[in-house]
């Protein structure tokens, strides 16, 4: 069943053309994430979907509601964390709660138990103004004060954005205890690794989706024959790599280089072993990989920008 | 030979201790990550390194000036980049350039010849006088890291300057960074990515004020018995 359907969404500002032409659906009870560089669209996406911006045009609901004429119940029924503001920084952390609280009103204590596993990590702090908490515990905060009036759909404007590795960890494995309450989240995040975790993805490039899956299906697509090497000369490697014949695609991977094959693998391969010994670059082994998601979208990335 | 030198760096703010005894030298010319969780003490310490916040005890030498006595002389020395601030928007790209020339005092005829070669470099030269906000974030953060070397400064500090692009143009900015360094510049940078800290020739994690492991990161990797520097990170951090 289908929560949130989005049909032509268009979103100009202007000049610039923030949104063009979107189409997608949001499932019941599914992690959605949304996965763009800066400037992609994400916050103006979630501004719609949140009812605070009006789109240019299309057809959009939430909940079963019109967001132009039901935006008063569908307000009732989401949760949403923007990327920027969020909490009252001068009120302490259980005033911030109860804030969020009573403006929906609801009672802190029957929807407690729902936000207890992150609760319980923030309420040593509770008389601590938000102002002065760490960025992994104002996330914490904030996400509780957008789940304590049990909204339906909870929409997180890049929540981990800027946390670190940890931190975001964490912020997930909240996500996933969240979902056992039935609410479907909309989410948007910079880092490849966190989408893997995320029940459908849609890569967005310039207010566009230029891909919507599974992570499974989004990997069992990936086209090209993928190979990793570990080699101590990688800026070497990739200062001559241009002057390599085949087709193919590369990159360095953290502190492996990836090459990809798209055609005669088997040649393409041995003459790329021939050009390494040619150029005198040693590497402890050339193994046979499956991408991980960000190899994926990195070949998508490229193939979109050449069509 | 070092470019950076910190012995015993401490600051205190109140009774808040953000930054406890660090030590580490950074060799010219090196790709030097400087990782840790939020609070960790990480912005005191590049802040103090910058020269602009003196440390409560300790001392460092970066780019062969004193700390405690010669500031000045370092912020000459040093370029500074971070993703949150580095460019004015509604200047154009060749005013941002020029600006910051300016302020560096670079005598005007150097300073042309190299805006012409930075541009040209950058392939921006054709569109020089866009407003920076109208120009792709990938672009800005090229724009931004040339700019921060335009006073062919020793060192460049570089806060999360890739925070925000798709994998792409996060590994075409890491180009030059290595391009950077290749001619000896040395570069010191802070970032979320892990996959970053694998570019680098030494990696420091912080954590509550301290400088808690340093080395490479395969040295790191065999000493922590882990796969990966996010397992690293991860396994650091929880213990």
């Amino acid at each position: 069943m289908s929560i949130i359907q989005v049909e032509n969404l268009t979103k100009k500002f202007k000049k610039l053309t923030a949104l063009s032409e979107l189409n997608f659906e949001v499932q019941k009870g599914e992690i959605f994430g949304i996965i763009g560089p800066d400037g992609a669209g994400k916050s103006t996406l979630f501004n719609i979907l949140a009812t605070l911006t009006l789109p240019t045009s299309g057809t959009i609901t939430v909940l079963d509601h019109d967001i132009l004429k039901q935006y008063k119940q569908i307000r009732k029924e989401i949760g949403y964390l923007p990327g920027t503001f969020s909490l009252y920084p001068d009120l302490t952390v259980q005033e911030n709660l109860t804030f969020f609280a009573t403006m929906y009103g609801s009672g802190i204590k029957e929807n407690l138990p729902m936000i207890m596993p992150i609760w319980r990590q923030i309420s040593p702090f509770k008389n601590r103004e938000a102002g002065k908490l760490s960025g992994g515990m104002k996330q914490k905060l904030a996400l509780c004060c957008a789940l304590i009036h049990r909204p339906k759909i909870l929409l997180l404007d890049e929540p981990t954005t800027g946390v670190d590795p940890v931190s975001r960890k964490e912020f997930w494995d909240l996500l996933d205890k969240i979902r056992e309450y039935q609410v479907t989240v909309v989410v948007s995040t910079p880092y490849m690794d966190e989408v893997g975790r995320c029940d459908r993805i849609a890569l967005m490039q310039d207010g566009r989706f230029i891909t919507v899956d599974t992570p499974e299906s989004i990997i069992k697509n990936y086209k090209g024959d993928l190979y990793a090497i570990k080699t101590s000369q990688l800026f070497k490697l990739l200062d001559i790599m241009p002057q390599f014949q085949e087709k193919c695609s590369y990159y360095p991977y953290g502190e492996y280089f990836h090459i990809s094959f798209y055609h005669d693998t088997k040649h393409a391969k041995n003459s790329f072993l021939q050009f390494l010994k040619q150029h005198e670059i040693e590497f402890e082994k050339m193994e046979h990989i499956s991408p991980l998601l960000e190899d994926c979208f990195i070949e998508i990335i490229k193939e979109d920008r050449n069509v | 030979m070092y470019s950076i030198e910190v012995e015993n760096l401490t600051k205190k703010f109140g009774h808040f201790t953000a930054v406890n005894n660090i030590t580490f030298q950074v060799k010219k010319g090196e790709i030097f990550g400087f990782l840790g969780a939020n609070g960790a003490g990480k912005t005191t310490a590049m802040k103090m390194m910058c020269g602009l916040l003196l440390p409560t005890s300790g001392k460092a030498k970066i780019a062969g000036f004193d700390l405690n006595a010669e500031s000045k002389l370092i912020k000459q020395q040093i370029g500074y980049m971070s993703q949150r601030f580095s460019l004015y928007d509604d200047l154009t790209i060749l005013e941002n350039m020029k600006l910051f020339g300016v302020i560096y005092n670079i005598p005007r005829r150097i300073l042309n010849d190299r805006i012409e070669e930075q541009l040209t470099e950058l392939k921006m030269f054709e569109i020089k006088d866009l407003l920076v906000n109208e120009i792709p974030l990938g672009w800005k953060q090229r724009l931004a890291f040339a700019t921060a070397m335009l006073h062919h400064p020793q060192i460049v500090f570089l806060d999360e300057p890739t925070s925000g692009v798709d994998p792409i143009v996060r590994r075409e900015f890491w180009s030059l960074i290595y391009k950077a360094a290749s001619q000896g510049i040395t570069i010191f940078v802070t970032t979320h990515y892990m996959d970053e800290a694998s570019y680098c020739e030494r990696i420091s994690i912080m954590a509550e004020g301290s400088v808690q492991l340093l080395g490479t990161p395969t040295e790191l990797k065999q000493q922590m018995g882990v796969a990966t520097i996010d397992d690293l990170f991860v396994k650091f951090v929880k213990r």
